[in-house]
């Protein structure tokens, strides 16, 4: 989906500081909403691209108003709700208790968690397909306009480069953030000159994006 | 899908923290010590330390380095470094001329077992947005002057392939040890926002 994570190329974000004292948790919430976002894939039953997922489905501002652990706790939230492993509103009732403000909770509701099936652990699969392209292989990314869960950053959409390494195929985010099903592809690195993604003015550059290759087609 | 509502009605992220940890212990689904030992991991045994140890072996190892370049993931397995967020480790090598820089535009994935989580400047969305578009300029912003001799390649983590570059060692330092020369590699040169120094 086109969201406000898809930051690639995007103006007016100012600079960038490296802080060499930077502490892994910077306050005693994050390693809590960093610990609580990782088991809740398992929790809510769901996978990693759900998870993914369910960050691009946070309000613009949501996404950055807490910065990346405030993302993830949301996002614990969100899974955990979607599964019914928590009723919808728990954890503002809860969250209004704790600060004094006598509030009624939610009762439990029926369990949702997706019905699906994994083909393994991990996100890597072995497949028979033989890869429809090979390194050197000129090729196109698709003018795809995805509502849901893609990988296909926007910046690359319909943007000619060639293939310079074929990798592991991986299931499909696209489907298994949706619990549709698997797909596993082949995945490829491609390789944009900067001026095709950036115009004539843009910087010397080479920017490698890994690709499915249902995001792909071939040119001549 | 779940209707979500917007922070600004909400509690604040900590007092929403402690109401989720309360909810999902209260029902035997998380408890005290498995989140204690998940933060532990990553405060104090899985970090930048790891891939320092890699790249070290790499500078004095001459096989090493060449099975890194060739099969990162089973090369860091060598020295115990697996797990999730490195289900396929490429290794890159930086020189003079060649300049790898490593980012995710989408999210912020990174090479978990070598790195440890990501530092808050790899999830800015000033460096998400801008190394992709503006590499030299934004390194040179950070701290990394390129002549314009190198040529950059900026590699977006788009899929399940972890990058993590190999920078190169400086001069002046064929005398030091393994365990030396792991004391001077970076994070920052790991991921290819620096370049490590002689001491």
């Amino acid at each position: 989906m086109d969201g406000i994570h898809d930051m690639g190329g995007m103006h007016g974000w100012g600079t960038v500081v490296i802080d060499p004292d930077e502490q892994v948790f910077s306050t005693e919430w994050h390693g809590k909403a960093f610990a609580l976002g990782a088991m809740a894939g398992g929790l809510s039953g769901t996978n990693l691209d759900a998870f993914r997922h369910s960050l691009e489905r946070l309000h613009p501002l949501d996404y950055l108003g807490d910065g990346y652990y405030g993302r993830w706790l949301a996002c614990a939230e969100l899974l955990l709700v979607d599964s019914g492993v928590l009723p919808p509103g728990a954890v503002d009732a809860r969250a209004q208790n704790i600060l004094g403000n006598e509030t009624e909770e939610p009762d439990d509701v029926e369990l949702n968690k997706p019905d699906y099936e994994r083909g393994g652990a991990g996100s890597l699969r072995e497949i028979d397909a033989e890869p429809r392209f090979a390194v050197g292989d000129a090729v196109r990314v698709k003018d795809m306009h995805v509502r849901g869960h893609t990988r296909m950053p926007a910046y690359i959409r319909g943007r000619a480069g060639v293939v310079t390494a074929h990798r592991p195929a991986a299931v499909l985010p696209d489907a298994t953030a949706h619990f549709t099903g698997e797909e596993p592809q082949h995945v490829y690195t491609v390789s944009f000159e900067s001026t095709e993604l950036w115009g004539p003015d843009a910087e010397r550059a080479t920017n490698n994006v890994d690709c499915f290759e249902s995001y792909l087609e071939a040119r001549s | 899908m779940t209707a979500f509502p917007h922070s600004a009605d909400r509690a604040p992220a900590p007092v929403r923290a402690e109401a989720l940890e309360a909810l999902l212990t209260e029902r035997g689904l998380v408890n005290a010590a498995a989140i204690d030992g998940l933060i532990n991991r990553f405060v104090n045994d899985v970090g930048p330390m790891n891939g320092a140890q890699v790249v070290a072996k790499a500078w004095v190892d001459p096989e090493y380095r060449e099975r890194l370049l060739t099969d990162g993931t089973a090369a860091v397995g060598e020295l115990g470094f697996s797990g999730p967020q490195g289900e396929h480790i490429v290794v890159v090598e930086n020189d003079d001329t060649t300049h790898n820089v490593v980012v995710c535009t989408l999210c912020s994935c990174y090479p978990w077992p070598l790195l440890g989580l990501p530092p808050n400047w790899y999830k800015d969305p000033a460096y998400r947005a801008r190394i992709v578009r503006e590499p030299r300029v934004l390194l040179s912003e950070m701290g990394l002057d390129l002549g314009d001799d190198v040529d950059i390649t900026v590699r977006d983590s788009s899929a399940e392939n972890r990058y993590f570059v190999l920078p190169k060692r400086p001069d002046g330092t064929e005398d030091m040890s393994e365990e030396e020369l792991a004391g001077l590699v970076t994070r920052e040169a790991m991921v290819g926002v620096a370049r490590v120094s002689a001491p």
